[in-house]
């Protein structure tokens, strides 16, 4: 049973996708800009990798390894239009800030990597504590990259304003605080992301690499 | 003038790794060394080649609403548009594939230089997020949909070759421990993106009236962020435009 919840506890910390195993870049990056779609995309990627796991771990005998690839990428495919289609009727404003990104779900690596490396060779169950733990570590980086983007960048957290009004020169702008238009600019989703990665490897020496 | 406009922005302006960060994981993973860069970078060059066009006809003449009507009136009302990822997908994997099989047998040369590469395409998110950005920005024509699939591979073999050299060069300097690796790596590419971005004003320079639609577009999709400047010169430019019509 320890070893059990190491599978979710893992991912949150030591052995994270993004900042440790290096996978799922590419969405991490490019929504974070409000923390809304932050979270929204955490829970999309959570739901494909925890049903995709199960699915993929209970074909893993009958899946001949020739063309494992391809029958993975049909079943997280069909996963993701599932999400797309909820996400176009439910909170179609969102999906189009979304735009490309939740296809782009399909070639996440994490879902992919965590496929080859864990789902094919284990039980259904272990397979989707698995997803569920590589899908809320790479969660938690998106909302804590999405929060401090949204903070910095616009002065308020999923829309509402936390930090005064920078028109009328409230709360804190009444100080002079202006807000960091740069934040909200792609580049400073790469720089926010290695700044995790340093304070996470200052604070676990393990970590540094050669 | 189209084609060179597209080609240009492709590379320079909508460069898939700075604007929008696809294909990022091989990108990290794979930028170590310049000579396997170059490997990869060739190889996502080839493969967008083929793919971008490819689906270019699937989602003309299969995928979009109404696109099936050439198989007879009862068929125009049909939109599978819904099919647009699997569809996609299944295309690529097929073709990364086929094209492994094809090299393999008529250049043996190429394919052991791109040959390890291939199967790592099928999963990179640069190739299928070409295929989904030219269904989402409306690519008029198979020239162009071709010129949109190379120009946006050279993109991302510039961006792998830059950063794989920086990488090697880094090697003997005295970088903090705890960002050696990954972290110095993510914040070089941040800084490489910023660079990129002031190409963002190289096809407006002269004739800014002139495109300023499509201009527009573009940032709408790539930065849902655009700051208040950029909002009211777009909402003026709605106006003028619907004056003229």
């Amino acid at each position: 049973m320890a070893k059990d919840s190491r599978l979710i506890l893992d991912p949150l910390t030591d052995n994270n996708p993004i900042t440790i195993q290096v996978l799922g870049i590419c969405s991490a990056l490019a929504i974070t800009a409000e923390l809304e779609a932050s979270i929204v995309m955490s829970i999309s990627v959570l739901f494909v990798m925890g049903v995709g796991n199960v699915v993929i771990s209970l074909m893993r005998n009958i899946i001949p390894s020739k063309i494992r690839i391809i029958a993975q990428l049909i079943v997280v495919a069909t996963l993701v239009i599932i999400v797309d289609l909820v996400l176009k009727a439910f909170a179609y404003e969102l999906s189009k800030t979304l735009s490309v990104f939740v296809g782009l779900i399909i070639t996440n690596c994490i879902i992919m990597g965590r496929f080859e490396a864990f789902a094919l060779g284990n039980g259904p169950w272990r397979s989707f504590l698995d997803g569920i733990g590589n899908a809320l570590g790479y969660g938690i980086i998106l909302v804590i990259v999405g929060f401090f983007r949204e903070l910095l960048g616009s002065g308020t957290l999923l829309g509402i304003p936390v930090l005064g009004d920078p028109i009328e020169k409230t709360g804190l702008y009444a100080t002079g605080y202006e807000n960091n238009g740069f934040m909200l600019l792609s580049p400073m989703a790469l720089i926010v992301v290695g700044i995790i990665i340093w304070v996470q490897r200052t604070r676990n020496k393990a970590l540094i690499e050669d | 003038m189209e084609h060179v406009e597209l080609f240009f922005k492709s590379i320079f302006i909508d460069n898939m790794v700075f604007a929008t960060f696809l294909g990022m994981c091989s990108y990290l993973a794979v930028s170590k060394k310049v000579s396997t860069a170059v490997g990869l970078g060739a190889a996502v060059i080839f493969v967008l080649a083929i793919t971008v066009p490819l689906n270019w006809l699937l989602d003309q003449y299969i995928l979009q609403p109404g696109a099936l009507s050439w198989l007879g009136e009862e068929y125009a009302s049909y939109d599978l548009s819904f099919l647009s990822f699997i569809m996609f997908i299944a295309t690529i994997a097929t073709m990364v594939q086929l094209v492994e099989i094809v090299v393999e047998k008529f250049s043996p040369a190429l394919y052991n230089s791109l040959g390890i590469f291939l199967p790592l395409i099928a999963v990179n998110c640069a190739i299928l997020g070409g295929s989904l950005f030219m269904q989402s920005r409306e690519i008029a024509t198979l020239g162009l949909a071709l010129n949109y699939g190379i120009a946006s591979g050279i993109g991302w073999f510039l961006a792998i070759l830059a950063i794989a050299a920086i990488r090697e060069k880094i090697r003997y300097s005295s970088v903090p421990p705890a960002l050696r690796g990954l972290g110095i790596t993510f914040i070089i590419t941040g800084l490489m993106a910023i660079g990129f971005m002031s190409f963002g004003g190289m096809l407006t320079g002269g004739d800014e009236s002139a495109k300023p639609e499509e201009k527009a577009a573009t940032i709408e999709v790539i930065e849902e962020d655009i700051n208040e400047e950029e909002t009211t010169t777009k909402s003026d430019l709605e106006i003028a435009q619907n004056t003229n019509k």
